[in-house]
């Protein structure tokens, strides 16, 4: 508990002398308050939305899309990297194309997504797999090549079979790896979520977000950003701690 | 027990052909313990991978109680110079790895590991993890590995290499006591004259570019040895014909 308030007390004080900065700057500034609502408005916005259960189709939508894209890419990810790593021809015909194809901002593919697999939530769900798909991907083949070579060697003059060595030492040397590419992962899936949103939907953040700037309603665009932030923070957060809990032979992950 | 005949390791690199051994015949008799001593990149090493199956000769042949080395052997221990423990394993689960990935009955597999654990003074730390032991704990971790599955021939590369002179001295005994409570066929590999000394029965001294074997010193004291053997005038003169003979190699062309 005091490690706790140790550690997001600090920050949490920055924060409210930016809110207050933010209060006063509009207050005196005579910004007019359609550009820059005061933070007041933005919470109005925000405990509005809540009371009048209108954030919670967008937030579930949002939250769905991003879950399952994130889950499928991360297992697509999984399944192909160890293929990758584990054959040298995989290796010599993929990795180079791969490589080549991280390079590519994926949102750029948005619009073709959205004509391939339509206006529905399929094609934010490919979207976000595409998106998670490439950090991932390239962390298990990195993980997995990382495994001490005198650990393999040493289970192979045991005559461990290929399996074993996979199991017990390439996959537990790649899991760390494994785990900061799911964390990319966790939050790149909310920007893959948002920007696909952008381009057509009827619901989600990113649709709240959008539809905002029709109307202007600059405060609820604020509170939306906000809602993104929460769900950023929660599924990082949520992927650190399974980290910790999987990982737990590297200690330094825990302590920050 | 362990045989080389002729063997040549040629390593190719982007910049042409090395040879690492160059015709290497050796014999190490059953129940013998046979130091390799030599500097830096005079193939001891490639020999012991060699015997371990890890690598194929580019010549020459290797055996292993009379049957052609083919590949790894579960009849051999390794231990390296890094304890190479994983630190997702317990020390008990670390000990049992050859026994596990050679499919061998858990049961007894266990507890021989908690009697090698015992052996090398490690009985309490069964459930502890690597990182919470020093680095002489570690490495006698490894010695209770290399036992685990009862080989009849143990390699061991520079296995106290990256300790300090204390820990080394201390693990040299321990050594010693686990060989003599096991009589096992020995090859070791080493930088150190004092452990060749120490430990063999036989030392082979080898020489670099192409690596090979230059010359061979008996070392004749009794068993067990004790670490005030070290003091003694007979040890300074046989630890003095190994750093001669180390010499000559060194400047050999």
């Amino acid at each position: 508990m005091r490690r706790l308030v140790v550690r997001i007390g600090p920050p949490l004080v920055t924060l409210a002398v930016a809110v207050a900065i933010w209060a006063l700057a509009v207050r005196w500034s005579g910004i007019e308050a359609y550009l820059l609502p005061p933070p007041a408005a933005v919470l109005d916005a925000l405990v509005g939305g809540f009371a009048d259960g209108s954030y919670w189709p967008h937030i579930a939508a949002t939250v769905e899309e991003s879950v399952i894209g994130f889950f499928v890419g991360s297992a697509i990810a999984l399944s192909l990297g160890v293929m990758l790593a584990e054959s040298r021809m995989f290796e010599r015909f993929l990795f180079p194309l791969v490589v080549a194809l991280q390079a590519m901002p994926k949102v750029a593919l948005a619009p073709l997504i959205l004509v391939w697999c339509g206006f529905g939530i399929e094609s934010k769900v490919v979207l976000i797999v595409l998106i998670c798909f490439f950090p991932l991907f390239v962390n298990v083949i990195v993980g997995l090549r990382s495994a001490d070579q005198d650990l393999i060697d040493l289970c192979r003059a045991s005559c461990a079979s290929r399996w074993y060595i996979f199991r017990h030492v390439k996959l537990p040397s790649a899991a760390g790896s494994i785990f900061a590419g799911l964390q990319i992962g966790a939050s790149l899936a909310l920007i893959g979520a948002v920007v696909g949103e952008f381009v057509s939907s009827q619901r989600g953040l990113g649709y709240l977000i959008a539809s905002s700037t029709v109307n202007m309603s600059v405060a609820t665009m604020f509170a939306a950003a906000i809602l993104l932030t929460v769900l950023g923070i929660v599924a990082t957060e949520a992927v650190r701690w399974a980290h910790r809990l999987v990982v737990f032979w590297e200690r330094s992950v825990g302590e920050r | 027990m362990l045989n080389a005949d002729g063997v040549g390791l040629v390593y190719q690199t982007q910049r042409g052909s090395i040879t690492a051994l160059g015709g290497v015949d050796l014999d190490v008799a059953r129940g013998t313990f046979v130091s390799l001593i030599g500097s830096s990149g005079c193939g001891k090493s490639s020999l012991l991978k060699l015997f371990a199956g890890l690598m194929r000769p580019t010549s020459g042949a290797l055996a292993v109680d009379g049957a052609a080395v083919t590949g790894p052997d579960p009849r051999i221990g390794i231990a390296f110079q890094k304890p190479t423990l994983m630190p997702w394993k317990t020390v008990l689960q670390n000990v049992l790895v050859p026994a596990e990935a050679q499919h061998r009955a858990r049961a007894p597999s266990l507890r021989y590991a908690e009697e090698l654990l015992e052996m090398v003074g490690l009985a309490g730390f069964a459930r502890n993890y690597p990182r919470e032991l020093s680095g002489g704990m570690q490495q006698r971790v490894g010695l209770a590995r290399m036992l685990v599955h009862g080989p009849d021939v143990l390699l061991f590369d520079e296995p106290f290499a990256a300790l300090d002179a204390l820990t080394r001295e201390e693990l040299m005994v321990e050594l010693q006591r686990l060989w003599l409570a096991t009589t096992r066929t020995a090859l070791f590999v080493t930088h150190s004259i004092a452990e060749a000394a120490f430990l063999s029965d036989r030392v082979l001294v080898m020489a670099p570019r192409p690596g090979r074997i230059a010359s061979e010193i008996a070392v004749p004291f009794t068993r067990p040895r004790s670490l005030a053997l070290m003091e003694s005038v007979e040890f300074a003169s046989v630890a003095g014909r190994i750093r001669r003979a180390l010499d000559a190699a060194a400047g050999a062309p």
